[in-house]
């Protein structure tokens, strides 16, 4: 899933320090199962900041809406009769939903109440931690299933760096050498040999060193599915 | 917990059963760490996170929930009354 982290309540405020009548739009999409974007951390956040203004003696008029998804522009269009009754929408949903929201509704101001991180999943209960970096070209069962583009802060394709020290990578004492891991792993296995051949240059352009993607599926588009 | 200080209680305090024997094994432990986390929030807008407190205690120990009833009405009237409604009605 696409992770996020909250902005501080603080940054938020301040988003919309001039506006009073406000909508918060969450997602039921990633950031609800992150915990970031759902219905729950929407009531919250309206409650702290009217707890906030009410604190500051000023007004503020705030309602709530969770969208199926801000991704898909049918759910989108779900807030249609609504959207021009506030001065502000704050969405709680990843990247994509406040671009989709301000492409379909020109003259509101939307603002992100989170800041998207990874592609990434839960490893417990309250952490996430990323495991796909979006390369557009996926190779992962040359590596044991672990990925060095994602997981290696130097997404390197042949083995570790010097930086590597008893498993761990020298940019996070938290981090983990991603190839440390597949090696270990290959070595188990009996399979070390798998990781001898060296792998040519990997091709970015697939990535986002080849700018904005896009994907189509023509099926889909011709409507035959 | 939030809306009730957002309505402009004063203060709020969420009464569990005793760790170990809650009904619903967990119920009240969870409810620790939202209280926990109202806390942190409370802090994070400038007001007292001590208007909100956790006890435990069982159905069976009426003394007891009045005596809590006593000690946060008292801590209650020491921090005087929110912030929220004083502003809120000037």
């Amino acid at each position: 899933m696409i992770v996020a982290d909250r902005k501080s309540l603080q940054e938020i405020l301040a988003m919309v320090q001039d506006n009073k009548k406000i909508l918060i739009a969450g997602c039921k999409g990633c950031v609800t199962v992150c915990n970031v974007g759902g219905l729950k951390e929407v009531e919250i956040l309206a409650s702290s900041m009217k707890i906030a203004r009410k604190k500051e003696g000023k007004d503020i008029d705030i309602d709530i809406q969770v969208l199926e998804r801000q991704c898909d522009t049918e759910y989108v269009a779900g807030i249609s009769e609504i959207v021009d009754d506030y001065e502000a929408v704050i969405s709680l949903a990843c990247g994509v939903g406040p671009q989709f929201l301000s492409e379909m509704y020109k003259d509101q101001i939307f603002y992100p109440g989170v800041n998207t991180t990874f592609f990434g999943g839960a490893t417990q209960h309250g952490v996430w931690e990323e495991r796909c970096a979006g390369c557009g070209t996926c190779a992962i069962h040359n590596f044991g299933g672990l990925c060095p583009i994602a997981r290696c802060a130097k997404s390197l394709m042949n083995g570790p760096c010097g930086g590597s020290s008893n498993g761990i990578c020298e940019v996070n004492k938290d981090t983990e050498c991603i190839w440390d891991s597949i090696v270990r792993k290959k070595m188990e296995a009996g399979k070390l040999e798998d990781l001898l051949g060296v792998k040519g240059l990997k091709d970015w352009t697939t990535a986002r060193d080849g700018g904005p993607r896009r994907s189509i599926r023509e099926e889909l588009v011709q409507g035959n599915i | 917990m939030l809306n009730a200080i957002e309505d402009g209680a004063d203060g709020v305090y969420v009464a569990g059963c005793l760790e170990g024997e809650c009904h619903y094994i967990e119920g009240n432990l969870k409810a620790k760490r939202k209280v926990a986390y109202v806390k942190k929030t409370l802090s994070e807008l400038g007001i007292e996170p001590e208007r909100v407190e956790m006890y435990n205690l069982s159905s069976a120990q009426g003394a007891r929930f009045a005596e809590i009833a006593n000690e946060m009405s008292d801590k209650i009237r020491e921090l005087g009354p929110t912030p929220i409604k004083k502003n809120h009605a000037a």
